[in-house]
C-alpha cells in the first residue's frame, strides 16, 4: 500500500516537498494554457495539470483515483482532445486579442475578487473535525473500499451513470454523423470553378511549390508574381515556408 | 504543511479554469479550461475525504470524471459538427443559431 501521507493532518515531510514542488508548476501550467496561442500547446500543459493532480490524489490515499485520473484524463480525454484538434486543424489558433471592449480587465477584475473570495473562505473555515485520514477506511484497500461503498450505498447513481454513458455515446454517434448535403466537390466541378473565376489565368492550375526555383520542396514557394500560392495552406498557416529567393539562380554578367 | 493548502491550489486553478472560459474564444480551449475547473473540484472532494475520513469524497470525485468524459465526447462531437458547417472552431462565429 502506498502511503505517502506519513504524518495525517499537519502532513509534514514527502508529502509537503511534493506539494511546495508541484503546485506551484501546476499553476504556472495552468496560467500558461490562457496565455499559448496554440492549442496544441494548451493540451500538452493541461495533460502536465492532470498528472500532477493525479499525484496529489495519490499522495492523499486516493490510489485508485490517482491511477484513474491518469488512465481517463491523460489517456483518453486529453487524447480526445488531440483528435479533435487534428480533424478540425491545427491552424485554427485563435488570436487572443480582444473583440468585446474591456472584458480582459473585466474578466481578470472579477476573477481575482472570486479567487480572493474562494481563498479568504478557506482560510476562515474551520473544518468542525481533526483531519481523520484514510488510514481507517483503507484498510481493506483502497480499491476494495472503494468498491464496497459505490456497490451499496452509491449503487443506483451508478446505474444511472452507466445509462448516462450510453446516451453520451449515442449522442456522440448521431452528431458525428455527417450526412452529405451536396455531391463531392470533383475535379470536374474545380475545372469548372477556374473557369469561372473570370481570368483566364487562372484556367490553368496553381503553380506546385518550388518547380522555378533551384529547391524543390515543399516549403519553398515558387518564384512567380503570384508567390506564395503555390504554397500549401497548412504551411502558410504555420508559418513553415522557406524565403525562395536564395535559391534563385543567379546570373552572372558575361561582360566581365 | 497544512492539509488546506490542496483546497487553496483547488481554488486557484478553478480560477484560472473559470478566466480561460470567459477570455479564450477556441471553442476547444474553452473546453480545456472546462476540464481545469472539474479537475480542481475534484482535488477538493478528495482532500474533503481526507478531513472527514471516509470515502464518499472519492466516489464523488469517480463520478465527476464520468460524467466529465461524457461531457466531453458530446461536446467535442459538437465542435466538429460546429467546424464542418462553418469551418471554424471559434465560439464567436457560432452567435447564430441558422446557418
Amino acid at each position: 500500500m502506498i502511503n505517502l501521507a506519513l504524518d495525517v493532518g499537519t502532513t509534514a515531510g514527502p508529502e509537503s516537498l511534493l506539494f511546495y514542488f508541484l503546485a506551484p508548476l501546476s499553476i504556472l501550467a495552468s496560467i500558461g494554457m490562457l496565455l499559448v496561442k496554440k492549442a496544441v500547446h494548451s493540451a500538452l500543459l493541461l495533460a502536465w495539470v492532470m498528472i500532477s493532480l493525479a499525484i496529489f490524489y495519490i499522495a492523499q490515499d486516493a490510489l485508485f483515483l490517482g491511477i484513474v485520473q491518469i488512465v481517463v484524463y491523460t489517456g483518453a480525454v486529453m487524447m480526445l482532445f488531440l483528435f479533435i484538434l487534428m480533424l478540425v486543424g491545427v491552424d485554427t489558433s485563435d488570436s487572443l486579442d480582444e473583440n468585446i471592449k474591456g472584458l480582459r480587465a473585466i474578466a481578470i477584475t472579477a476573477a481575482i475578487g472570486f479567487g480572493g473570495l474562494l481563498v479568504s473562505l478557506i482560510a476562515r473555515a474551520t473544518f468542525g473535525r481533526e483531519t481523520t485520514g484514510l488510514i481507517g477506511a483503507n484498510s481493506i484497500g483502497n480499491a476494495n473500499a472503494i468498491a464496497e461503498i459505490l456497490f451499496t450505498k452509491y449503487v443506483f447513481a451508478f446505474e444511472v451513470v452507466s445509462a448516462l454513458l450510453i446516451t453520451a455515446a449515442m449522442g456522440a454517434m448521431v452528431l458525428g454523423h455527417s450526412q452529405k448535403s451536396r455531391s463531392k466537390f470533383a475535379q470536374r466541378d474545380l475545372s469548372i470553378a477556374r473557369f469561372r473565376k473570370g481570368e483566364l489565368k487562372d484556367a490553368a492550375g496553381l503553380p506546385g511549390p518550388g518547380v522555378y526555383a533551384l529547391h524543390n520542396a515543399v516549403d519553398v514557394p515558387a518564384l512567380l508574381p503570384t508567390g506564395p500560392t503555390s504554397i500549401s495552406a497548412v504551411l502558410q498557416a504555420r508559418g513553415d515556408i522557406i524565403e525562395s529567393s536564395q535559391f534563385q539562380l543567379q546570373v552572372e554578367d558575361e561582360e566581365k | 504543511m497544512a492539509i488546506a493548502n490542496y483546497l487553496y491550489l483547488s481554488a486557484i486553478l478553478f480560477t484560472i479554469g473559470a478566466i480561460g472560459v470567459v477570455l479564450r474564444r477556441n471553442a476547444i480551449v474553452v473546453f480545456m479550461c472546462i476540464e481545469l475547473m472539474l479537475n480542481a473540484a475534484n482535488l477538493a472532494f478528495v482532500t474533503f475525504a481526507r478531513i472527514n475520513g471516509n470515502l464518499d469524497g472519492q466516489v464523488v470525485a469517480f463520478f465527476t470524471m464520468v460524467v466529465a468524459a461524457c461531457e466531453v465526447v458530446v461536446g467535442l462531437a459538437i465542435i466538429v459538427t460546429i467546424y464542418r458547417s462553418r469551418r471554424s472552431a471559434s465560439v464567436d462565429d457560432a452567435s447564430l443559431l441558422k446557418l
